[in-house]
């Protein structure tokens, strides 16, 4: 594709072909279909997600009691006799609620949608570097979820080893009753490795090699540049996880004994594997996000982001620390104590380039002109709550301060701020800023705030006791806390977040709503809707097949908001620079009349 | 160049790695195979310096002597791969499908070599299961002592075997690269399928020699 | 529902001597987290207020202030170090196997799906001897005086947890680790696991008994003559 000519533009590659219902909304290479293909795939394994949640929450806030009739026939007695949650079922539920979050509701939504999305058309390019290979890298994601799906139908039911599946609990079925749902577990992810090492290759070739003549890397978007780098960890981390889950699926199938002490293997091996993986992972988790929220508070903010090269600087430093601090989810595993304090240090480490993002993103806002609408109001929400997330997030890393931390609710409260509070609203900033690009109109603004507000607020309401529940030392993946004396009085407390999480679960309804309305009935978008610099709203929206007429040409950086000798308050990047005159309203100099008897 | 000086010629992407697509593809997706072998390699090496006595006396259990045969067949492959892109960077089509088809067949005879020792060794109760290992080593009688343990046996299985199905994957490929270039596909200006192919090639190579020397040698 | 549920300070109910420490830390780490946390976000909201769109305001056209990010890098940086400097000696003190007390009492605990088995030496102070004896789910320990306790798992992974003690171990298969405590007062205490063990893993709970010096020979006395008599 790079070695197409100039002379040919998109407009007329584009009329060469009208494809076929199957190839434009099925099997399609268009990156465009292929993110809403995973924006669909990911808000279904969002909310069956949440109804896991929702399930997890009715056993701890009504412990015993039998679900609600209109919802009881969805669990099978193996699952929940007479609506009674049983206690491998919620083993099960916190395993597959946490696998069908992280696998494939985050990082869908995350990478596979703005991955998609964004970097064609930010960067000036047609399209990624290997259609096809985008394409397929998209349904393996459905393929690896129907196996996922299927292990809840089996004998012995989902994996309930946790999602960190440690071993041996997950190296032998005896240990937890699951025999063929843990292996259908790791199946599924090992399937499921593919999507993002095809995608993140995608997404890395495309970004270093279809730029826009003139979009240096220092021009590039901060939502690019967050999901290059994602892109990156996706590429080195996932493979290790490949590794381990197929030494375990061995482990389960074949009878070997890596994990297994029965045969000299080690537990520990296992753990080092996994958040070898899992620490990068949890940054693959937010750093998309982090892009999002900057593209928005500075285009909301209407000034240009406080600080750009320091918050490339921080993206790739925290990328490169990432690597190093694996170790702190092991400090009580057994591991030497001496490799634990050097893992305290890196720890404490990757907290700084985190912080400095935060302060550019208040940098940012202040002295800005800053407009309250939906994407804003979750972009600051963002920030405010992974500032919780994050600092929540020092207490564990003093190693000894996590010893009594570790594995109970104080880590719960901990991870849902960074992924719920951070990357969900960081998610909602993003699907309602876009929007418009994706389905060429305007999400309801009204609903947007309702949702907003009521989320935010359900949200804190359920979350940050669990903070208070970890402080009082209850521990995590309790099917029954009542068990212990001292837990008893914490029941009024799980009530509440209960509640609350039904509450916040509720409110989804109005972005669902929403989103599905604003399809028909949403206010028409132009182009630029947003009076935003980047590439990406040039285009019409939706853009055609190609994005481009012809390549752009970059001129300046993406954030060039409120120059003051400008009238109009931004300064998109692809405008040439001698028509910057008078805030970009000059028409261009008249070609002469050709005077007659030349 | 000055922007005015872009906009009117042929308008071209950053140059970038100045590679094209499908190598920086191919180079970038060998960097996330090098994880898989570092989480693979890892494990061997974390489970060995834990449990050595698990291992035995070096070419005691493993034939170490047709596995070095069989290296040099690889290594002979990826000169043949090498004869291949150069036949076609000159043009030469038929010494591409020449050099091509060698390739494919050492590749192949690799794969055939691997599998035969699998089955020596899994006859002498050198098995990757816990349950089931007693290697008595190369030329013993079957009820002789076993030799090594059970992580001796997974660790090989699982570096060597998934290294044989990256080369069976490799030789698939070069396949659908020789019948490409039977039908005349590949010119001394649209070489990028070899060269690529190339590239992966000369990587599970490489492993290999690193395999060789870890598992069969020390 | 206790009011003091919903404080962040660490409940008052430490019964171990470097428990009181962890403690102490958490305090620190408290106090800075606090006013970051109550800083960073009163000067958000402010900005929401001050900054909002109003008719005529232009935000103000600057990219940023190397010198800001100086020093917000530099204080971020050197507050965090001294915190880890500072959980050093505290690890140390608890977790290097060198620094475990001489003379700490020392009890075998093997961890099953789903209990908690105490092993004692008996009278001749030995493990794997005729007159070792072992307590289900109940710890019994003297107090005033440093316990090791050498966990086993013989299944799978669990977790040794004395909230009261701040004292918490995995106990892996596989493995002995050993994990010292010192308690302060007498009475009776919680143990819980805190790691996923499988289905009876919200069951495991048991207790911890702290005897005065003299009562706990009295117990092992009493211990040791049931035994024999098996």
């Amino acid at each position: 594709m790079s070695t197409a000519t100039a002379t040919e533009t998109h407009a007329e590659h584009a009329e060469h072909h009208e494809l076929s219902f199957i190839r434009k909304y099925i099997f399609s290479t268009d990156h465009k279909m292929i993110a809403k293909q995973f924006l669909f795939a990911g808000l279904m394994f969002l909310l069956l997600g949440g109804l896991l949640a929702v399930t997890i929450r009715w056993q701890l806030g009504f412990p015993g009691r039998p679900l609600p009739a209109f919802i009881q026939w969805i669990f099978p007695d193996t699952m929940a006799p007479g609506g009674i949650i049983l206690p491998e079922f919620y083993n099960s539920l916190v395993t597959m609620h946490a696998t069908f979050m992280v696998f494939f509701a985050l990082m869908p939504l995350m990478a596979g949608v703005f991955g998609n999305l964004l970097i064609p058309l930010q960067i000036g390019a047609e399209d990624m570097a290997f259609p096809r290979i985008n394409m397929v890298s998209f349904w393996i994601m459905p393929v690896a979820g129907v196996i996922m799906l299927a292990s809840f139908f089996v004998e012995g039911g989902a994996a309930g080893a946790g999602w960190t599946s440690y071993a041996p609990l997950s190296a032998d079925g005896q240990y937890t009753g699951v025999y063929m749902g843990q292996i259908l577990w790791l199946i599924s992810l090992i399937v499921l490795g593919f999507s993002s090492i095809l995608g993140a290759l995608n997404y890395v070739s495309t970004v270093i090699n279809m730029r826009a003549p003139g979009m240096t890397w220092f021009r590039i978007p901060l939502a690019t540049w967050s999901l290059f780098i994602t892109a990156w960890l996706l590429l080195l981390a996932i493979p290790i996880l490949t590794g381990g889950l197929i030494l375990l699926l061995a482990d389960q199938t074949i009878g070997t004994a890596f994990f297994r002490p029965e045969g000299s293997g080690e537990p520990l091996l296992w753990q080092h594997i996994f958040w070898f993986f899992g620490h990068p992972e949890v940054y693959i988790l937010i750093l998309p996000a982090m892009g999002f929220v900057s593209e928005v508070i500075a285009n909301r903010s209407r000034k240009p982001i406080f600080g750009y090269h320091s918050m490339v600087i921080a993206l790739v430093s925290i990328a490169f620390l990432s690597w190093v601090v694996w170790g702190h989810h092991m400090f009580q595993s057994g591991m030497n104590p001496l490799l634990g304090m050097t893992f305290v240090v890196t720890t404490v480490v990757i907290a700084v380039p985190s912080a400095i993002k935060v302060f550019n993103w208040m940098g940012t806002l202040w002295r800005g002109n800053i407009h309250f609408d939906a994407p804003l109001l979750h972009a600051v929400a963002f920030v405010s709550l992974f500032i919780i997330g994050g600092l929540s997030g020092i207490f564990m890393a003093a190693a000894p301060v996590d010893i009594y931390i570790h594995d109970t609710y104080f880590i719960v409260a901990h991870l849902h701020y960074v992924l719920v509070g951070g990357s969900l609203f960081g998610i909602f900033a993003g699907i309602i800023y876009w929007y418009p690009k994706m389905f060429g109109r305007m999400m309801h603004e009204g609903l947007g705030k309702v949702h907003f507000f009521l989320s935010f607020l359900f949200y804190n309401m359920a979350f940050f006791p669990m903070h208070n529940l970890g402080v009082q030392g209850m521990m995590r993946r309790i099917y029954d806390p009542n068990q212990y004396e001292f837990l008893q009085g914490l029941q009024p407390l799980n009530t509440w977040i209960s509640i609350s999480i039904f509450l916040f679960a509720s409110t989804q309804a109005i972005f669902a709503f929403n989103f599905l309305w604003s399809l028909r009935k949403g206010k028409v978008a132009g182009n630029n809707p947003w009076k935003s610099n980047t590439l990406l709203w040039t285009t019409p929206s939706p853009p055609p097949h190609g994005n481009f007429p012809e390549m752009p040409i970059v001129y300046r950086g993406p954030y060039e908001y409120s120059h003051p000798d400008r009238e109009q308050d931004y300064w998109p990047q692809d405008e040439p620079p001698a028509s910057s005159e008078a805030g970009g309203q000059v028409a261009p100099a008249p070609t002469p009349e050709p005077v007659p008897g030349d | 160049m000055s922007e005015a000086a872009v906009a009117t010629m042929d308008r071209k992407p950053m140059p970038g790695m100045k590679v094209y697509n499908k190598k920086l593809g191919m180079w970038v997706f060998l960097l996330s195979e090098v994880m898989f072998f570092t989480s693979l390699i890892g494990s061997y090496v974390i489970l060995r310096f834990a449990h050595p006595d698990h291992w035995a006396e070096v070419g005691t259990v493993l034939n170490v002597q047709l596995t070095a045969v069989n290296t040099f067949f690889l290594i002979c492959s990826s000169v043949t791969m090498v004869k291949a892109f150069a036949a076609i960077q000159q043009g030469d089509q038929k010494g591409l499908q020449r050099w091509l088809l060698a390739t494919i067949l050492i590749g192949a005879t690799f794969v055939g070599i691997q599998v035969y020792e699998y089955i020596a060794l899994a006859g002498e109760g050198f098995v990757p299961a816990l349950d089931g290992y007693h290697a008595v080593g190369r030329g013993n009688p079957h009820d002789g002592p076993s030799l090594g343990g059970p992580l001796y046996g997974a660790t090989f299985y699982a570096m060597t075997g998934f290294h044989g199905a990256h080369v069976s994957i490799g030789v698939l490929c070069l396949i659908f690269v020789y019948v490409r270039s039977l039908q005349g596909a590949y010119t001394a200006t649209s070489l990028e399928g070899v060269e690529v192919i190339g590239l992966y090639w000369h990587f599970v190579d490489l492993v290999w020699i690193l395999l060789f020397t870890i598992v069969y040698l020390i | 529902m206790k009011w003091e549920y919903f404080s962040w300070v660490m409940p008052d109910n430490v019964v171990s001597t470097y428990g009181q420490t962890l403690d102490n830390l958490w305090l620190v780490i408290l106090w800075v987290t606090g006013i970051v946390f109550f800083a960073t976000e009163i000067v958000l909201l402010v900005f929401m207020v001050k900054y909002r769109h109003r008719e005529g305001r232009k935000a103000e056209y600057i990219h940023g202030s190397n010198k800001a990010e100086f020093i917000w890098t530099s204080i971020t940086f050197v507050i965090v170090m001294v915190l880890a400097v500072y959980s050093k000696g505290i690890w140390d003190e608890i977790r290097d196997q060198d620094l475990i007390p001489a003379d700490a009492y020392e009890i075998q605990m093997l961890a099953t799906q789903f209990e908690w088995n105490a092993n004692y030496t008996g009278a001749d102070g030995l493990f794997d001897t005729a007159d070792d004896f072992i307590s289900r789910n109940v710890l019994h320990i003297p107090v005033g005086r440093p316990v090791v306790v050498q966990l086993m798992a013989q299944d799978v992974i669990h977790s040794f947890f004395l909230p009261e003690f701040r004292v918490k171990q995995d106990a892996v298969p596989g493995m002995i680790t050993p994990v010292w405590f010192e308690a302060t007062t007498t009475g009776e205490f919680t143990l819980a696991c805190a790691e996923l063990c499988g289905l009876g893993h919200y069951t495991m709970g048991g207790t911890v008994i702290v005897h005065t010096e003299a009562d706990f020979q009295d117990w092992l006395a009493e211990q040791q003559a049931a035994a024999e008599d098996d």
